[in-house]
């Protein structure tokens, strides 16, 4: 594709005789190449553990990310870097890029847990826990986990690594939502046995036949979450 | 024998005495200058005041992220050790609540806080000298209208002997001399408002020229390029650098209005200037900057120290670089260099790739990055971070491969540059 239209380039400059410059399409996914050198290709996500896909997720979540990472809400150097001094209308067309992007997802990471953990991470996603005041994680992030439009990110689909790294940046305030941070809060109630069942039982499971997030929260918030717009977002 | 220590005596105190005469003596300023910059009529001085802090880029420095407005509490990294900004907002307590418009003026104008302590020159109060009273006056006038935010002073990180206050004496009397901006009468309105501008309330010095061992600025009226905040701002009146003389007016204003312009673009800190200042000022600062600016003397770009790459290595080093280039580059910067505007620009003939200091093109061949989001370019493309893809010595081949293919010839680069470089805060 590109090296046809740098042929109709040349030609062109054949023919014009003026300055050459290579054609480049003036499109969303050549301003976003520069997120593909972490994120993967179309921002599917790379092998690295540490950089999560953007591809298919929320538009308002990767909305409200971004600006977080602008306003030094969710500590990054390298993201804050990248988005320091853009618009709030750019990061809104960023987000809905990748949003759009609908991409087929690797199989799960091989998982050696234990099954004991995983019944515990299986546990804790669908049935929470009422004892220690823990809502389900299903509750919000639907029921099958892929998340609930515009603002709830799905959770299967990212490593290990990753998700651990998350609650831990929530736990050391280097990640904040929006006022009343919901997930801050679940993530305090957590234990690292809690944690590590969760992320590991997320990272195990394929992503279903249909991968794209649920349009509507199954029932009000458990909790109210600062980020979360729309119907049933409070309780 | 005596008479000779007396009079050696007598001249050690007299130039004590001049010390601290020079580094503390106040100067009332001539206060009967008026600005260069008269805004439309009917603007409230308070709005007046608000156009000025915004061209001053006071908000780079004195907002933290995520934090209020001109609350203060940035770090600003430096060779002397990490500076965190004060509070501007009228809190009694933390800012500048129990200031005047006089104790305001005395900062502004010479450097010295409302108790008369000196300030660290990390705050451009040697350009902000050249501001006149009646800005000074509608600067803080805004100021005393923003929300009073309680947020306390931060301690400044500094290095032995830097962290020591009263040293400024002697920085001072080596260094600054307080003195509001003189109009150029030799020279028309459009041209003084300009000086004006790039001198004083636009501090562009603070960054483009060169500072000494102490952080002075080494020369006066002619910037000489200096390394600031982890990049090198290049030498603004050397056309091999950032003089733009040669350039075309619209050229000029689009760059420090957009934050690109044919064959330029800006980064780092340069786009900060451009992204929370400059892009706000009026088509008038505008046009002034660029005419004080192409009237410039050229200068040549300052020497740099010798390249430590040996010449015999030089041609590998291209060579690998060249497959680099063909493998990572050359889909969005062309075969030769030759760019596509606006999706890349041209690395063939562009002096931010051949300057003698390689420090930028290292640095965007790392950390990427995109020209700052402006009304005149909002969706800007973007560099990718080749950091984690490329080692040390691949991004030192391929920059030497780029510094001298097409024409271009820039210097080799070494793999320890791009090693040092890999550090430091992101700016
Ligand atoms: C240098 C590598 C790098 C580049 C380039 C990069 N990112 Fe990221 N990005 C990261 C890392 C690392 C994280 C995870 C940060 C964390 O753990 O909080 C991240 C997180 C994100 C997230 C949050 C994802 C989530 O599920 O919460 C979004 C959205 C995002 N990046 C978008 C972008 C966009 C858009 C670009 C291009 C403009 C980009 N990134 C370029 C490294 C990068
Ligand atoms: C009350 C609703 C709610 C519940 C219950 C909840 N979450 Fe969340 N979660 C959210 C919201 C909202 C976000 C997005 C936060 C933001 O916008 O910053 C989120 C984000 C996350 C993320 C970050 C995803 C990413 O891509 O970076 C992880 C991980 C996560 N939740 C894990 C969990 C787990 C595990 C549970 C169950 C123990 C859980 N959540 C329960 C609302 C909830
Ligand atoms: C390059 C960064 C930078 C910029 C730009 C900057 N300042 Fe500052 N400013 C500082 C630092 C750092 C200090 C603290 C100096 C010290 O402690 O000695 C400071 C101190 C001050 C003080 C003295 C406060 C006190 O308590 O003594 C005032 C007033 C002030 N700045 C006003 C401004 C105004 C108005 C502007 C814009 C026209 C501005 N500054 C732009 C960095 C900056
Ligand atoms: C905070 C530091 C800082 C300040 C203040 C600053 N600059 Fe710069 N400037 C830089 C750096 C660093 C670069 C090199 C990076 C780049 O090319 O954008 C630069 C580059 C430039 C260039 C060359 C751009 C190119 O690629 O050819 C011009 C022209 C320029 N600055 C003009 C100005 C003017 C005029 C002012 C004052 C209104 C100013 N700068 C204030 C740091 C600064
Ligand atoms: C996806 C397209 C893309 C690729 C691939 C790419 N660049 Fe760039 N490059 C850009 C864009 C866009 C800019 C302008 C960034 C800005 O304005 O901040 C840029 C800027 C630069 C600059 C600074 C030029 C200036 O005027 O300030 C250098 C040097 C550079 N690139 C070198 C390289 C090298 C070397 C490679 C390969 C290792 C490379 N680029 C690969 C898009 C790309």
């Amino acid at each position: 594709m590109l090296r046809k239209s740098r042929f109709a380039a040349l030609l062109g400059l054949l023919m014009l005789g003026s300055v050459a410059t290579a054609a480049v399409p003036d499109t969303m996914a050549q301003r976003m190449l520069a997120c593909a050198a972490c994120h993967g290709a179309e921002g599917r996500a790379t092998g690295d553990g540490f950089y999560p896909r953007i591809a298919g997720k929320p538009a308002g979540y990767l909305y409200h990310q971004l600006i977080n990472f602008r306003e030094g809400r969710r500590l990054n150097a390298q993201m804050t870097y990248l988005l320091e001094r853009q618009s709030d209308d750019y990061l809104r067309e960023m987000a809905e890029y990748f949003a759009g992007l609908s991409l087929p997802y690797p199989p799960p990471q091989p998982n050696q847990a234990e099954p004991a953990r995983l019944q515990r991470g299986l546990q804790l996603v669908r049935q929470g826990d009422t004892a220690r005041g823990i809502p389900a994680c299903n509750d919000c992030h639907g029921e099958k986990m892929t998340g609930v439009t515009p603002d709830i990110p799905g959770l299967l689909g990212l490593p290990y690594d990753y998700l651990v790294a998350q609650f831990g940046a929530w736990r050391q305030g280097t990640r904040h939502g929006a006022a009343p941070d919901c997930m801050a809060a679940i993530v305090a109630k957590l234990t690292p046995e809690d944690i590590d069942a969760a992320a590991s039982w997320l990272a195990a499971q394929p992503m279903p036949a249909d991968p794209h997030p649920a349009t509507s929260l199954p029932k009000p918030l458990p909790v109210s979450c600062g980020s979360v717009t729309g119907p049933g977002a409070s309780r | 024998m005596k008479r000779a220590l007396i009079i050696l005596a007598l001249l050690g105190a007299g130039a004590a005495a001049l010390v601290f005469w020079l580094g503390l003596r106040s100067d009332p300023g001539d206060i009967s200058m008026v600005s260069p910059l008269q805004t439309p009529a009917g603007l409230s001085v308070e709005e007046r005041g608000h156009y000025l802090v915004r061209v001053g880029d006071c908000m780079a420095c004195h907002t933290r992220q995520g934090g209020a407005d001109y609350a203060g509490g940035r770090m600003i990294p430096t060779p002397f050790g990490d500076f965190y900004s004060p509070n501007l907002t009228p809190d009694p307590e933390t800012g500048l609540g129990n200031w005047s418009a006089d104790d305001f003026w005395k900062a502004m104008h010479e450097g010295r806080s409302r108790d008369g302590s000196l300030l660290y020159p990390a705050f451009p109060y040697t350009n902000y000298t050249k501001l006149s009273r009646d800005d000074s006056d509608a600067m803080f006038a805004y100021l005393r209208t923003l929300p009073a935010v309680k947020e306390a002073r931060r301690e400044h990180q500094l290095q032995f002997p830097y962290n020591y206050r009263f040293l400024l004496v002697g920085w001072r009397a080596l260094f600054f001399r307080p003195g509001v901006y003189q109009p150029d009468s030799a020279q028309d309105e459009q041209w003084n408002r300009g000086a004006y501008l790039v001198q004083g309330l636009g501090h562009c010095s603070a960054c483009h020229e060169a500072r000494n061992a102490l952080g002075a600025v080494q020369s006066r009226d002619n910037p000489a390029g200096g390394l600031v905040l982890n990049w090198y701002a290049p030498a603004l009146a050397a056309p091999a650098e950032a003089g733009v003389q040669h350039w075309p007016k619209e050229d000029i204003v689009r760059l420090l209005r957009d934050g690109i312009a044919p064959g330029a673009s800006t980064l780092g800190p340069m786009a900060e200037v451009v992204y929370e200042s400059l892009q706000h000022a009026s088509a008038q600062d505008l046009d002034a900057m660029a005419t004080y600016l192409k009237s410039l003397e050229p200068t040549q770009p300052p020497a740099r120290g010798a390249v430590q790459v040996p010449t015999h290595a030089v041609d590998d080093m291209s060579k690998r670089g060249s497959l680099i280039y063909a493998e990572h580059c050359a889909s969005c910067h062309g075969d030769a260099g030759e760019g596509a505007p606006p999706a890349a620009p041209a690395l063939r003939g562009n002096r931010a790739v051949t300057m003698a200091a390689a420090v930028n093109p290292i640095r965007v061949v790392l950390f990427g990055g995109y020209a700052p989001g402006t009304a005149g370019n909002p969706r800007p493309f973007g560099m990718p971070p080749f950091g984690s893809t490329l080692s040390n010595q691949d991004v030192a081949d391929v920059l030497t491969y780029t510094r001298s293919a097409w024409g271009n010839q820039g210097s080799p680069v070494s793999a320890a540059e791009v090693a040092r470089n890999r550090q430091g805060p992101l700016w």
